[in-house]
């Protein structure tokens, strides 16, 4: 018995040195990096303040981060492939061969919807939904801990595939038959496979955590009709993560059981069926997409009225809309596959369905529009995201709602057309509201903003870059050309994706703006340096200090009505919600840190990596750990610790004394 | 109507020398599509470009530094707005979803084109990584290459010999998948003579790229002296010959068979089905998949 399973040698890429340098580069910044803070001796800060918080903020502030690394990774698939398809046209087969070129548009897709989109908008959620609602920390803050720290686990799991053996080159969707074993025996889908259940696995239990915070732990008098419209939209966020995600995990799991010991749900023998995947995958892929764009309209929402100086327009519409979005989205999956055969009357029917679910997206567009009518719009960075966002994202929903006529999805189904479609909302949708929501909530996160003129100039080149990048394949699809083609005949493609590239190109420029902007706002940050509200803001979370505590709120805010902050400060102009030295505090209990998350996270990386090249015994191991974590976590003995009146006292003093100077 | 001309304008401007896509039928099917798709473009762009005109003369009127605009701080609700607001786009929706349930019903890929001419039959298995064409009628078949006569309807049955593929030829029309162990149907028809790209649109693994073919619309006489030569020439297709062409194998040049064996594609269905038992009655997809 060979105890590495298939694990050898053979399983590292040495041949290919386009992986090999990538492989190269990132061990280098990962060595960089723990370097870095082994010779600052940051590692008891770490452990202490990060890696085993479990204090909703910092677990959201690790999200973004998460999802920012990613976004590297997944950007730097994308330009390659935009590269090989600028290059690949007449009988030119481009500088990356098919069998990479298949893992990286697998990759791609993988990286960017669930360990990019997804991170970034959990992400916001921890750290904005607790504050919004006025209360300490999530219902179950450890859990939440234990959440982040999976998701974790399957970022790092589809990183190593890029050293250690392969990644799936059976797309994103990973249909069977092409990813059984049949036609995928390598390891890559399976990698595609683990990643997924064991991040699918910590989304999940965010979202059980998210809706059972937002429906029983709002501070005083937050009704729902008072909460803000972000809170709103996380809670319908949360509730479809909760209906949607175990069908992906069942789903996975079918297709695990078929790879691992030979079952026949997705096969032809014995009763298994091919459709019944492409139905399963997309009963969780189209709420996924909503999960993925509802907190971003919600950071719109908060934006708009925030620097337009004015109320939400119609929130009770915006309500309503939300939770019909919610509804809704479970009854459209089948419009992402028209062309199977299906018929009239089915195809008929999905496709009035999902244009149903665009009239609730409509009326948000024309709510945001209203709230800055009237307004004093301070044409800030987020602001600029947003406008940004109103502007693309109609232009993607009008051609959402194209493909949703299935005699147009017969003609443009799985052509360029449609990454066109879903590119433009999903960046000028999710990633505007993400990037939105980052520079929006920074200086409440950290204490100072970000430099304004590297977000403008980043936000410019992310709009102009998108348009270049992705307006050609609105065009290409027309003409005929087929997605995820290695190389291509036609050479009146070739000027298209050439400008599609230099698209690519633009966008790098954007990301490359914000990394200089965060590296310069940090040496800034002296300069930069904000009260609690630097906005001017409306709700809650500006009535905290920034960074707020990690007890949030000193004293728990008592909520009189909607935008819950504008109105104290309108009722109170002189100390809003912090009362003054005079104010007696009590004491907080607050939970205790815990390295739960991250001890399970380390075993659920083992029972992956060892259940991908089959090592059975040390999944065994990692099984084992797994548990035994858990069961050391349901036998602790001081859940929590708690924070002196006193500390709390000194704590607002020291505020109030800044905020004076 | 206006945004509709001014969207025609935009397009054929953009597409000016382009050929071989969706917006160039050749067919009824590919035209009717093309017309639905510049219907339903026409109404959404309609709303679409004054919202977007509407977004962003609101976002510069009322910036901050705009001292002349006026500053409602609390205009929130207005009941009337509000009908506004659900009304536009419920009517977009209900005059697009009107197009997409007839458009659903009359451009039913199953659907026979009612045509005087009587349909050819076209049997197409998409193997690793290549397409066959049978013709049940004239006992040939075709690797890569379909020929049809011109103005007739095509009546196509389709499996997979592998993993599932997407059957397309954009400027005839719609697309369907193949599956293995079904049999989807389509029905397209080309009414000008002339030769059109087709190809894999659904991932099928690593020869995908080269996964295309051409169709040939020839005229009837023209079909029937191909037909004829195709019948002279080539291999035939028996068990032997499919199980060699379903080796995998990439951008292979088109060729034709002199005979094909009785049954040929059946047994193809069948062999996708995995076992030699009868179905079970949840897995009799052949069925399912029929008008």
């Amino acid at each position: 018995m060979n105890l590495l399973g298939k694990l050898d040698w053979s399983a590292i890429p040495l041949h290919q040195p386009i992986v090999m340098a990538a492989t190269a580069f990132m061990a280098l910044v990962v060595v960089a990096v723990l370097g870095f803070i082994t010779m600052k001796g940051a590692w008891p800060y770490l452990w202490r303040e990060w890696l085993t918080s479990v204090d909703h903020k910092r677990i959201g502030v690790m999200y973004c981060i998460l999802a920012l690394v990613m976004l590297l990774r997944g950007f730097s698939d994308a330009i390659m492939m935009r590269a090989q398809q600028a290059v690949a046209a007449g009988g030119a087969q481009g500088y990356l061969p098919t069998e990479h070129f298949d893992q990286i548009f697998s990759a791609h897709g993988t990286i960017m919807i669930f360990f990019m989109a997804m991170p970034f908008v959990v992400g916001l959620m921890n750290f904005a939904v607790p504050l919004q609602l006025g209360i300490r920390d999530v219902a179950f803050p450890t859990l939440n801990s234990v959440s982040f720290w999976l998701t974790a686990a399957g970022a790092l799991l589809i990183n190593v595939s890029l050293a250690v053996g392969e990644f799936s080159k059976a797309g994103w969707w990973g249909y069977p038959p092409l990813s059984e074993l049949q036609y995928s025996p390598g390891v890559g889908v399976d990698y595609y496979l683990w990643s997924l259940q064991i991040s699918g696995l910590g989304t999940l239990l965010s979202g059980i955590n998210f809706v059972t915070t937002i429906l029983k732990m709002r501070a005083p008098g937050m009704s729902y009709m008072r909460m803000p419209v972000f809170c709103w939209t996380s809670l319908a966020t949360n509730l479809l993560i909760v209906a949607a995600f175990p069908v992906l995990t069942a789903a996975l799991a079918m297709l695990l059981l078929d790879r691992y010991l030979g079952f026949h749900f997705f096969t032809n023998e014995a009763g298994g069926n091919q459709m019944l995947y492409a139905n399963l995958f997309w009963v969780w892929g189209h709420p996924e997409v909503y999960i993925l764009i509802l907190p971003a309209f919600g950071v719109f929402s908060e934006v708009i009225a925030t620097f337009s100086g004015k109320p939400l327009f119609g929130y009770r519409s915006m309500v309503v809309a939300t939770m019909a979005i919610c509804i809704l989205s479970f009854f459209v999956w089948l419009h992402h596959f028209f062309t199977m055969g299906a018929s009239a009357n089915v195809n008929g029917f999905f496709g009035v369905m999902s244009m149903i679910i665009a009239l609730p997206t409509g009326v948000k567009i024309y709510n945001w529009l209203f709230t800055m009518y009237g307004g004093r719009v301070r044409l800030t960075v987020p602001v600029l995201w947003t406008v940004g966002f109103m502007v693309t994202f109609v232009i993607g929903g009008m051609t959402g709602v194209l493909h949703a006529v299935p005699p147009v999805s017969f003609q443009l189904h799985n052509s360029v057309f449609l990454i066109a479609h879903f590119h433009n909302v999903i960046i000028g949708g999710v990633l505007f509201g993400a990037m939105a929501g980052y520079t929006y909530w920074f200086p409440k996160a950290f204490g100072f903003a970000l430099d304004e003129r590297w977000g403008k100039a980043s936000f410019w080149c992310w709009f102009v870059g998108f348009y270049l990048a992705f307006m050609p394949l609105y065009l290409l699809g027309l003409m005929g050309m087929t997605r995820r083609m290695q190389h291509y005949d036609d050479p009146a493609w070739q000027p298209w994706l050439v400008v599609a590239m230099i698209g690519a190109v633009v966008i790098l420029g954007g990301i490359i703006c914000q990394i200089v902007q965060l590296v310069v706002s940090i040496r800034a940050r002296d300069k930069l340096r904000v009260t609690a509200d630097p906005w001017n803001g409306r709700t809650l979370e500006w009535a905290t200090a920034s960074p707020p505590p990690a007890w949030n709120f000193s004293s728990a805010p008592n909520v009189t009505g909607r935008d819950a902050f504008w109105t104290s400060k309108r009722r109170d102009r002189a100390r809003q919600d912090r009362p003054g030295s005079a104010h007696v505090y009590e004491p907080i209990e607050m939970p205790k840190n815990s390295a739960t998350g991250f001890v399970s996270a380390f075993f659920a990386v083992l029972i992956g990596f060892s259940m991908i090249w089959h090592i059975w015994w040390l999944a065994c191991v990692g099984l084992f750990g797994a548990f035994a974590t858990l069961l050391a976590f349901a036998f602790r003995r001081h859940p929590e610790f708690e924070v002196p009146a006193k500390q709390i006292a000194q704590f607002e003093r020291a505020q109030s004394a800044g905020a004076a100077a | 109507m206006r945004y509709r001309i001014l969207a025609l304008i935009l397009l054929g401007v953009t597409l000016g020398g382009c050929s071989e896509g969706v917006l160039d039928p050749k067919g009824p099917i590919a035209a009717a599509e093309r017309l639905i798709l510049f219907n339903s473009l026409g109404i959404m762009l309609a709303i679409v470009i004054p919202t977007i005109l509407a977004t962003l003369a609101v976002a510069f009127w009322f910036r901050a530094s705009n001292l002349r605009a006026a500053y409602l701080p609390d205009f929130e609700y207005s009941g009337r707005l509000e009908l506004l607001v659900w009304s536009i786009p419920a009517m977009t929706v209900l005059l697009v979803g009107g197009v997409a349930w007839v458009g659903a019903h009359d451009l039913d890929p199953r659907k026979p084109i009612s045509s005087s001419v009587t349909p050819v039959t076209v049997q197409v298995v998409s193997l690793d990584w290549k397409w066959l064409f049978i013709y049940p009628e004239q006992g040939i078949a075709s690797v890569n290459k379909l020929v049809v006569p011109v103005g007739t309807p095509v009546s196509f049955e389709l499996t997979s010999s592998s993993v599932m593929n997407s059957f397309h030829v954009p400027q005839l029309g719609s697309q369907i998948y193949t599956m293995s162990g079904m049999v989807t149907r389509l029905h397209l028809q080309a009414d000008h003579p002339g030769t059109y790209p087709g190809r894999s649109t659904m991932f099928s693994g690593d020869g995908f790229s080269d996964m295309r073919f051409t169709v040939d619309a020839m005229t009837d006489s023209g079909f029937a002296q191909w037909a004829r030569q195709a019948r002279q020439t080539g291999p035939a297709l028996d068990t032997q010959a499919l199980a060699d062409l379903a080796k995998p194998s990439k951008a292979v040049a088109p060729f034709t068979y002199r005979t094909v064996a009785a049954d040929l594609f059946s047994g193809i269905v069948d062999a996708g089905m995995g076992t030699q038992e009868p179905s079970l009655p949840i897995c009799s997809t052949p069925q399912r998949a029929e008008p």
